[in-house]
């Protein structure tokens, strides 16, 4: 008996990454679940690996057609919605705020917000009717505190937070949830598809992003989807049924602040700075 | 006593409410403010009132060439920029998730993320190559808690407040500051044109506005737009010359917290206690 027995789930971005890592963990804890991305021939393999209880739908998260195509396709084959991971994304836009190109920031608000947004929108009848359901959404340590990303990333995932819990708000009197994580660095080909990679060449960038990752923050090692993936987890089964409008960091304490390793090495070389000649 | 004597601003949303009150209290402490807004009678009327220390131009804060041209105005006028006050807005779309139209959806967020980043963008090339500026951006209570407004609202006003915090870490090395306000109720026409008051009808209804406001925060008063012209202008003057990724809730003390009185009559109902004998004085010593 798994932990979400016979739930069942949309994970947007459910192809690669930390959605991928999901998608895998709520099948083997029993769930049914739909893939939905744009990454076509990798959500085909995964679904055809996991077997009946994966299917693989083509969702762009910024038309709501294709958001609605993938609730349909959860309704159709297992008759109800657990649980919408609004998991899609990409780094989007970046450099100087001078130097923006507001086309460029409109396609990073289209998949980072506006999908959120129709993620939200498209499960809560759904969910309302059934009287029970968990919104999740991935949000980031960008969305927590500034240095982490872009701007438009860093923007936009502050606003998945306070959308998450202004409907947290509002669901929330017909049973269903809404929750946000906010992962800190993980190692994805988030950061390799950000240099203009291939998704197949990101591939090989993940093992360089674990060894790199892995010095960030006090937890020393690389943050894995499935850190995500088992934070989503929780979120969607029945163990967090109190747990609503929360944004849940999953970060190996990345947003703390500075090293203790760090700051004890500043504070040993102030020490010979401060000091004072003929008071030694 | 702030002053502005010199300092050229730009003021989005310039011909009504927060904006209107700003733009005033800006010329009176000697600054000279381009009013950009939609609302072309009520911005130009503004500005022959103020006489030549301001000039309105015609600004859809969600068109870039609009955005680019208001600053160019301060620019060409008076030779420099010192504030840019993103402050255009709006209601936007309301009601439950599920019934959000989409157009409805972008055209919200079109002025109230895309109008304050459009804002940043063409100020920060201004204010980098002078050494100095002041970016104020309006967000709102509604961008820290959930329930002072719709959802879209909500999540573009916090999205405000971590832009500007966002933007202030790249500025700063340039001597380019970027902070936000966040109004409590503040009694404008921005809660009477939902209800379809426009022009005169809608300037009548604002006492209506202020009263339905006095209750609402522990300082049991609306807020009004000069309350937040204060903050604005403090953070447009060199006063605030260290103060930079910040957001000042000027909000009557609203989101401070729960007044412990509710709680108590809540509990008070549950116990079927007399709520006013809960915790007004120690029981008395049997």
């Amino acid at each position: 008996m798994g932990r979400i027995q016979d739930k069942i789930a949309v994970v947007t971005g459910g192809a690669s990454g930390i959605g991928e890592g999901t998608v895998r963990l709520f099948v083997s804890e029993g769930a049914k679940v739909v893939i939905a991305d744009v990454q076509d021939a990798r959500g085909q393999k995964l679904a055809e690996e996991l077997g009946t209880n994966a299917a693989y739908v083509h969702a762009d998260v910024s038309q709501e057609a294709e958001v609605q195509g993938a609730i349909e396709a959860a309704l159709s084959k297992w008759g109800r919605l657990d649980c919408m991971f609004n998991n899609a994304g990409f780094g989007g836009v970046s450099g100087p705020i001078e130097s923006t190109d507001m086309d460029a920031f409109d396609q990073t608000m289209a998949v980072l917000f506006r999908g959120v947004v129709l993620g939200m929108k498209l499960a809560a009848p759904v969910m309302k009717a059934q009287g029970s359901g968990s919104i999740i959404s991935t949000s980031s340590v960008a969305g927590v505190g500034i240095g982490y990303g872009p701007h438009i990333y860093s923007a936009a995932k502050a606003a998945i937070i306070h959308l998450t819990k202004s409907v947290a708000n509002e669901l929330g009197e017909s049973g269903v949830r809404a929750n946000a994580i906010c992962p800190g660095g993980i190692a994805t080909p988030i950061f390799g598809k950000g240099m203009g990679l291939t998704p197949e060449q990101a591939d090989y960038t993940i093992d360089l992003m674990k060894a790199r990752l892995a010095e960030g923050q006090p937890i020393k090692r690389s943050g894995l989807p499935s850190d995500i993936a088992e934070a989503a987890l929780w979120l969607a089964s029945d163990a967090s049924s109190f747990v609503s409008g929360h944004a849940l960091v999953v970060d190996g304490a990345l947003t703390t602040g500075r090293l203790w390793s760090e700051r004890q090495a500043a504070a040993e070389s102030r020490v010979g700075q401060f000091k004072i000649p003929g008071n030694q | 006593m702030t002053n502005l004597e010199g300092k050229v601003a730009v003021i989005t949303g310039g011909a009504s409410g927060i904006g209107e009150g700003t733009v005033r209290l800006f010329a009176e402490q000697g600054a000279r403010v381009v009013i950009a807004d939609i609302q072309d009678e009520r911005g130009q009327q503004l500005a022959e009132d103020l006489g030549p220390t301001t000039a309105y131009q015609h600004t859809n804060v969600s068109q870039e060439e609009d955005v680019r041209a208001a600053v160019q105005l301060a620019v060409q006028k008076w030779g420099r920029l010192d504030c840019i006050f993103n402050n255009a807005g709006f209601g936007g779309v309301s009601g439950p998730i599920e019934l959000t139209d989409m157009n409805a959806y972008d055209d919200t967020m079109a002025v109230l993320l895309r109008g304050v980043f459009l804002g940043i963008k063409h100020a920060a090339a201004v204010m980098k190559a002078q050494g100095s500026g002041s970016i104020v951006s309006t967000a709102s209570v509604a961008g820290l808690q959930a329930g002072f407004g719709p959802h879209a609202y909500s999540a573009a006003k916090a999205a405000v407040i971590h832009l500007t915090r966002s933007v202030s870490v790249e500025l700063g090395e340039f001597g380019v500051r970027a902070n936000s306000v966040c109004p409590g109720f503040i009694a404008t026409n921005i809660f009477t044109t939902p209800f379809g008051l426009t022009g005169a009808a809608a300037d009548a209804a604002l006492g209506n506005v202020s009263a339905a406001f006095e209750d609402w925060a522990p300082m049991k008063r609306a807020g009004k737009p000069r309350d937040i012209a204060q903050a604005v202008a403090w953070l447009a003057s060199d006063d605030s010359s260290y103060v930079t990724g910040q957001h000042i809730a000027v909000d009557g003390g609203l989101t401070a917290g729960r007044d412990i009185g509710e709680l108590r009559e809540r509990l008070g109902r549950a116990y079927g206690v007399d709520p006013a004998l809960l915790g007004a004085q120690p029981p008395a010593q049997q």
